[in-house]
């Protein structure tokens, strides 16, 4: 089991030139460990729809690699979009689910069915064709390169350990100044 | 403006084929949908061998949504094309993507049973009678395109959208 925020961190390190879709709990750490990263679509809104955000964004831009951070909770609520994603086969997407087992900003209640369910095993079976598990922060680091750079669609399953929330911003992750950070960078490549 | 007040009949009905031009015309590149019987043989089927959109078939109707959402972020403009029970379904991420971020979601939305020549608030079918009231609930334009004629008021509800920013409702009343 991992800590987010330091997969987090190390994950900042390999991103400069992608689009990073981070969810609720996710968005604050990632604001956290890559502050003022303006390629960050914090626009995701209704919970759930990170990874649908993202098979947007990835045929609307083809020529840049898209990066989400979903949420096990978040992904519980659209499973049919790993099989819409999958269908669109977007090659250009890494789609990473941080499982920690719980539904973290909303009381850290458990998520239904934890410990039981396979989010790589619903990737896989929904047509993903590369589907991984990481558990071990040393294993993150040395692969996280080559899963960037791997053709997509991907589903990398962080095992993560639950724990305390991070510092909320709900202002700046709903705000217009967010959005129109991220509508300028991305027009400018 | 609504076109069921209007004669409606086999001749006049509108068409699959008026529509997608006019989709074509307002510069829609991507078409978002779950099937609707209203609108799949019509319009949807068609639009299927129409190589001027790119169909993404989702599972959910609010999928379609953050779809759209994103792509108007890449400068490409798409419509959601479902039944008006996905768009009930739908709600809380329109609520979001739509209304909270001010997004220019386009939707195209089947009245399933609806009456022809009825207006929606006037149907025998709770569920139509609630669209246009719920979408006025929440800000949304709508408009109802029934008649042939009608197919000339999708290109300035689709501009309007991306003009400011905002959904609109482009409701089929009938089945095509």
């Amino acid at each position: 089991m991992m800590r987010r925020d330091l997969c987090f961190g190390i994950l900042a390190r390999h991103i400069s030139d992608e689009i990073v879709v981070p969810v609720y709990q996710a968005a604050q750490e990632w604001r956290a460990a890559k502050p003022d990263y303006a390629l960050t679509f914090y626009a995701i809104g209704a919970m759930g729809q990170a990874s649908s955000c993202a098979l947007g964004l990835a045929l609307g831009r083809p020529d840049k690699r898209v990066v989400v951070l979903d949420g096990d909770g978040s992904l519980l609520m659209n499973l049919g979009s790993l099989v819409s994603i999958a269908n669109q086969a977007p090659a250009n997407l890494v789609h990473f689910v941080c499982e920690n087992g719980t539904y973290e900003a909303n009381g850290g209640h458990p998520i239904p069915g934890r410990d039981r369910v396979s989010f790589a095993g619903f990737a896989r079976a929904a047509g993903y064709p590369k589907t991984y598990e990481i558990a071990e922060l040393g294993d993150f680091e040395a692969h996280i390169a080559g899963l960037l750079r791997e053709p997509g669609p991907i589903f990398i399953d962080l095992k993560l350990e639950p724990g305390l929330p991070p510092p909320q911003d709900y202002a700046f992750i709903h705000g217009a100044a967010a959005r129109e950070t991220f509508r300028a960078a991305l027009q400018r490549g | 403006m609504s076109a069921a007040g209007a004669a409606l009949s086999q001749d006049n009905a509108i068409e699959g084929g008026i529509i997608l031009d006019a989709l074509a015309a307002s510069g829609v590149e991507y078409v978002v949908s779950v099937p609707d019987i209203t609108t799949s043989q019509g319009l949807l089927w068609p639009l299927t061998k129409d190589g001027r959109f790119r169909l993404v078939r989702v599972c959910k109707e609010d999928e379609g949504v953050s779809i759209c959402g994103a792509l108007s972020f890449c400068g490409k403009r798409a419509l959601l094309l479902m039944q008006y029970t996905g768009l009930l379904d739908s709600l809380n991420a329109l609520r979001a993507a739509g209304c909270d971020y001010r997004l220019p979601i386009c939707m195209m939305v089947g009245l399933l049973e609806k009456e022809p020549g009825v207006p929606p608030r006037q149907s025998k079918r709770f569920g139509v009678r609630i669209v246009e009231p719920m979408l006025e609930t929440m800000g949304i334009p709508h408009d109802l395109f029934e008649l042939h004629p009608d197919g000339a008021r999708i290109r300035p509800a689709i501009d309007r959208a991306y003009a400011e920013s905002w959904p609109t409702a482009l409701l089929i009343g009938r089945r095509m």
